[in-house]
């Protein structure tokens, strides 16, 4: 099936199975491989997206279901080289070690900034409930958001 | 997970989705996805074809009728439910629902996915049980609507058959309702619940214990714990807690689900 995606500002057109995946789809056919599969059944956050400016996680979606919508990647939060405040504190804090949950960690905390720029300690908390860490405890990542919650 | 070939229709009005059901008999419909994507990775059913319900406006929206009756589209999100200002006419909704899983599966999945799956954890079911809600399926024949009661049929089976969709819940007035549940972790999956509302008398909808919702009525919140006794349930055993101690949690989530919603 055609479809057509914008993906961090970039459109793509391309051909895909119906039985694709969202994150197989960045991943694999666009190269966009800083999103991660940690379960691959919904459970780790480590593939968490923003489509049309929803928090989903993008190994229980189909890429055709994403057809015509504009998706957001960790890819696309630095600009010009240069980390958003949100990467940089995640860096001063010691808030990731392996790093491999980093990504989604950083979706769903952008996605919870938006909506909410001065969220509690609880709120950053349950904002993250879809998100494992097998590294950092939580404290530091916890510390990040906080340290730029207004 | 590769899933399996599969094809893929986003059909524009109900009517279109349900002729493609009944046209196709190896299609299911496709909502949030949060349980069937999972359902399809393990290979537990493999569809031909997934109907995909997101087009559908028909299936969208929260109306607040006058006399306080919620009508609710099958496909509205977690998120949405606890956003909209006339679902606060029925506090409880929101309240459960933003106890369901996380941000990101409360943002995909549906009221409609949540009771049409019926796993007998999930948390919809017998908090529709106990409010006393009514579905509405379509179908080739039209529309019929089902009291929540009769909805529920069995492990991952309720009243909508082959081609037809549910399309929405409609939901009484009230505020006296309560939930409790133990779960895996803070708001993780239910090892059991209760549901409870308070009309006069008082009606529990216990879920995790059976196929379906066990409904059980007492007098007031003190004599709860004893009429779930005498239902004499006979809960599953799993690793996470003995037909025992369900049956023992039974009676605890449904004496505080039960004062809970008796205080409000
Ligand atoms: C990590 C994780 C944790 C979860 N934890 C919980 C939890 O604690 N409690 C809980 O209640 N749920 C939980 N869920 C399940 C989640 O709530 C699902 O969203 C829900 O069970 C199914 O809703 P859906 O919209 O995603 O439906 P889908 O997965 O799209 O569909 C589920 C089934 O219902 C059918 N269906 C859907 N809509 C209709 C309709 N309108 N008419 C006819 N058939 C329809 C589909 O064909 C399919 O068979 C969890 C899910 C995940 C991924
Ligand atoms: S890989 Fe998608 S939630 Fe774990
Ligand atoms: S830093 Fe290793 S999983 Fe989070």
């Amino acid at each position: 099936m055609e479809i057509a995606v914008t993906v961090n500002g970039q459109t793509y057109e391309r051909d895909v199975e119906p039985r694709k995946l969202l994150i197989h789809f960045l991943r694999d056919d666009l190269d966009l491989t800083g999103s991660h599969i940690g379960c691959d059944t919904g459970n780790c956050g480590a593939c968490s997206v923003i489509v049309d400016g929803v928090l989903l996680k993008s190994c229980m979606l189909l890429a055709v279901q994403a057809n015509g919508t504009r998706i957001e990647t960790v890819e696309g939060l630095s600009e010009d080289g240069e980390l958003t405040r949100l990467q940089q504190a995640f860096n001063e804090h010691h808030a990731l070690q392996c790093g491999y949950c980093t990504p989604g960690m950083l979706m769903s905390t952008t996605a919870l900034l938006r909506e909410n720029p001065s969220p509690s300690e609880d709120e950053i908390k349950k904002a993250l409930q879809g998100n494992i860490c097998r590294c950092t405890g939580y404290w530091n990542i916890v510390e990040a958001v906080k340290s730029v919650a207004k | 997970m590769l899933l399996r070939e599969v094809e893929y229709a986003k059909p524009g009005a109900v009517a279109e989705a349900l002729q493609l059901l009944a046209a196709n008999e190896g299609a299911r419909a496709l909502a949030g996805g949060q349980t069937l994507v999972n359902v399809m990775k393990a290979r537990a059913a493999s569809p031909d074809m997934l109907v995909d319900l997101n087009g559908l406006e028909e299936l969208r929206g929260i109306e607040l009728a006058g006399d306080g009756t919620l009508t609710i589209g099958a496909m509205t999100t977690y998120t949405e439910l606890m956003r909209s200002a006339e679902a606060k006419a029925r506090p409880i909704l929101g309240e459960v629902c933003a106890t369901i899983a996380d941000v990101q599966v409360r943002n995909r999945g549906t009221i409609g996915g949540n009771v049409c799956s019926n796993d007998p954890t999930n948390h919809l079911p017998p908090l529709m049980v106990a409010i006393g809600a009514r579905m509405t399926i379509a179908g080739a024949d039209g529309e019929r609507e089902v009291p929540a009661e009769d909805f529920f049929l069995g492990v991952y089976l309720t009243a909508v058959g082959p081609g037809e969709l549910l399309t929405r819940i409609s939901i009484p007035a009230g505020k006296k309702d309560g939930f409790a549940a133990v779960t895996l972790g803070a708001e993780g999956t239910c090892i059991c619940n209760a549901a409870a509302t308070v009309n006069g008398a008082v009606r529990i909808a216990l879920g995790c214990v059976d196929a379906v919702p066990v409904v059980v009525t007492a007098d007031s919140a003190g004599g709860v714990a004893d009429a779930v006794r005498a239902a004499n349930l006979t809960p599953p055993s799993d690793v996470h807690a003995s037909s025992e101690y369900r049956t023992h949690l039974a009676a605890v989530l449904a004496t505080r689900a039960a004062e809970e919603a008796a205080a409000r």
